[in-house]
């Protein structure tokens, strides 16, 4: 392969990673769904670019999905579920940033020693690919158990969903990536709305997980 | 005429897994224009009736597999054995909700949005056994979460929204997990069989599974297990399961109990078989018998301190998957024989348990456990019925439960000896518990709310009948046949 083009894959792929690390330490609401923007279009940038350097057209529609529907659409209606529901003061952080950053750097490091240990008969960029991939997963999951708000739950699940469409393109050659995007997209729409209706019903004082978890009260 | 009728049916038997899907996605529309109540519990009968039925043609047609679909012996007895509990649920579902719309618990809408939801679970549960290819079967498993994520929160109570929330989150998280597993299997085939779609069709896979790359089949296995196993509701990742089978409508706690998390398990048995053919891979069976194991033991304990009794139920059924996991993790003949008939009991014998709950909670206008009392008094076949399917449950003579207990008890002491010891003691705490509660169910003071019961009492006969028989006596065809698919299963 030609090296620049790997290069700029890998530019990508990594570039996901870091505004993963930046997504962990946002600690108000509006700047968080703006983060999240931004990593949708890094990660609709590294979807055209393997469309391109794959020829395969078909990941264009990814890449489109991608950038329309996370980088726009969620943000913006994030946006206004926050305002209306009057959430855009500070993030409720269970683990400070410190500890939060520390643990995202031991999981990147975990999954660069597992993937890059496993994978290494696959070729080099689906294997960078993957490591990357595994740790923008991990970091979305360490994001949705350090947050107690349900809005940065689901941007953490979002997180989570962008490495998986990352390891999806960078597997060359896979079949029903369109169709997984597709899928994760409505997904993904009925999280938001079902966000919506939890409040619009205003049944609950705040969002947070924890007050839901103390509404049961005894039924456990 | 009957050249006429012949010809018929051989199209029919060669087409049956495109009805089998075909079926339920028609009946799903037609039902979300359905007016009236009675109208469309009727269709929604109708629709899973045929769908058994065609279920029950699988065994005679031909064993088709193409690079979507794939009929074998294995997941012919998950669709039938699912497709009959669905069936039963909506003939159990019709009475129940009858009931929810006179005390305003539904309404009309709701009703046509159920109707819709149920059958798109049951195509999506068919489409997960018999898609040949990864990725459609990961995809109808996430329909299959989505649409019952949407029916447990269908009340919009406080608790029922708290349980579909927790449920989407941590099943999707179950299903990304899963997804980063299956990318993972694709990676390991695309050396061996090249890029496009046979790097996803199961049986291309398995056909040339020997020469993939151990170690990232490993790491697929450890994701698929732990993503499939959230939606199993194996130990550490159970949390959902007793919030969604609480505070959903009860015919959703059977549907859930009863076939979805045969649906995850299937799932897992089929990576365990990829796994099982790679001679350098790490054996996938210990792995799924330690959480088995786990969940058996610690689901025995919590049954303890239940005070709602769906909740409670929904315990027991992390204790069974539990036990079903450990057998099929052992493997071997007698081992895989032994889950495949306890699975099969298993979700007769739930979903019965759910039948029953549902009319008693609905008579007894409560679910808490100390309100339930003395039930063989003031609703007699409710009363025993319960009594014979805890019974059953708890695995005592002369149940199914029982035979199956019995024989992965006994080939565990045959083989490990070490492991018999905490399984053992697993089952007789949960047998403990069960007991316990059922005295207080049964024979305890009745209390004073005896309003009578509408739903039909024949889906939770017919499921004890089915277990009981099935303790004393099993058909020499499906013994063949359970044999036949355990040492499929290795």
């Amino acid at each position: 392969m030609d090296p620049i083009a790997f290069d700029i894959a890998h530019m990508f792929a990594g570039g996901l990673v870091l505004v993963s690390f930046l997504l962990l330490y946002q600690d108000r609401l509006y700047a968080l769904l703006n983060m999240f923007a931004v990593q949708a279009l890094v990660l609709a940038l590294s979807v055209s670019w393997q469309a391109y350097i794959q020829q395969a057209p078909h990941l264009y529609i990814t890449a489109v999905i991608t950038l329309i529907f996370k980088g726009i659409v969620i943000p913006y209606a994030l946006h206004r579920i926050v305002a209306r529901l009057g959430i855009h003061r500070e993030v409720e952080v269970v683990v400070g940033a410190v500890p939060t950053m520390v643990a995202g750097i031991a999981l990147v490091a975990l999954s660069m020693v597992v993937m890059l240990r496993v994978t290494q008969h696959a070729d080099a960029l689906a294997r960078e690919d993957l490591a990357f991939a595994l740790s923008v997963v991990l970091l979305g999951l360490l994001m949705m158990v350090t947050r107690n708000n349900a809005v940065s739950q689901v941007v953490g699940f979002m997180s989570l969903e962008n490495g998986l469409i990352l390891a999806a393109t960078g597997a060359k050659g896979m079949p029903l990536v369109v169709e997984i995007s597709i899928g994760f997209s409505v997904l993904i729409a009925l999280i938001v709305v079902g966000i919506f209706l939890f409040r619009i019903r205003e049944r609950f004082d705040s969002v947070d997980v924890q007050a839901l978890d103390e509404s049961r009260g005894k039924g456990r | 005429m009957s050249a006429l009728v012949n010809a018929l049916i051989s199209v029919l038997l060669a087409n049956n897994v495109y009805l089998l899907l075909l079926l339920p996605a028609v009946a799903a529309v037609a039902l979300a224009f359905a007016r009236g109540y009675r109208l469309s519990s009727r269709l929604n009968m109708a629709a899973s009736g045929l769908t058994f039925l065609t279920a029950l043609t699988l065994f005679a047609g031909q064993q088709a597999t193409d690079r979507y679909f794939l009929v074998d012996d294995l997941n012919i007895v998950f669709v039938v054995l699912n497709t009959f509990v669905a069936f039963t649920t909506s003939v159990f579902s019709a009475g129940y909700i009858a009931r929810e719309l006179e005390t305003g618990h539904l309404t009309q809408t709701h009703l046509r949005f159920y109707h819709t939801l149920y059958q798109a679970l049951l195509g999506a549960m068919n489409l997960a056994f018999v898609a040949n290819n990864i990725g459609l079967m990961w995809v109808a498993i996430e329909v299959a979460t989505l649409t019952t994520v949407l029916m447990v929160g269908i009340y919009r109570t406080d608790r029922s929204l708290e349980a579909a929330w927790k449920y989407f989150i941590l099943g999707s998280v179950g299903i990304a997990l899963a997804l980063f597993g299956t990318i993972l299997i694709y990676m390991a085939a695309r050396p061996v069989i090249g890029e496009g779609l046979n790097g996803m069709v199961w049986t291309v896979l398995i056909s040339r599974v020997a020469d993939f790359d151990p170690a990232l089949l490993n790491l697929a296995f450890v994701f698929l297990l732990l993503g499939y196993g959230t939606k199993v509701g194996l130990a550490p990742m159970y949390a959902w399961l007793p919030d969604a089978h609480a505070e959903g409508p009860t015919p959703i706690s059977a549907i859930l109990s009863g076939s979805l998390l045969n649906v995850a398990l299937y799932a897992v048995l089929r990576f365990k078989l990829l796994m099982a053919a790679n001679s350098n891979a790490i054996a996938p069976g210990p792995l799924m018998a330690a959480l088995g194991l786990l969940s058996l033991v610690f689901a025995g304990f919590m049954l303890y301190r239940r005070s709602d009794i769906k909740r409670m139920f929904a315990y027991s059924s992390i204790e069974h998957m539990g036990i079903i996991a450990f057998a099929f993790g052992m493997g071997g003949a007698l081992a895989n024989f032994a889950g495949l008939l306890h699975m099969t009991m298993h979700s007769l014998t739930k979903s019965a348990i759910f039948f029953a709950v549902g009319q008693i909670a609905q008579a007894k206008g409560t679910k808490k456990i100390a309100d339930i009392r003395g039930l063989t008094v003031t609703h007699p076949f409710l009363g025993w019925g319960l009594v014979v399917a805890m019974a059953a449950l708890a695995g005592m003579p002369p149940t199914g439960v029982f035979t199956s207990e019995f024989l992965i008890v006994s080939s565990t002491i045959a083989r490990a000896p070490l492991l018999a010891l905490p399984l053992v003691i697993g089952l007789l705490v949960a047998f403990g518990a069960l007991m316990w509660r059922l005295h207080g169910f049964a024979f305890g003071e009745p209390t004073e709310n005896v309003a009578p019961v509408k739903a039909s009492s024949l889906p939770l006969a017919a499921h004890l009948a089915l277990v009981l028989v099935a303790g004393l006596y099993l058909p020499q065809p499906l013994v063949l046949w359970f044999q036949h698919v355990a040492a499929m299963l290795g």
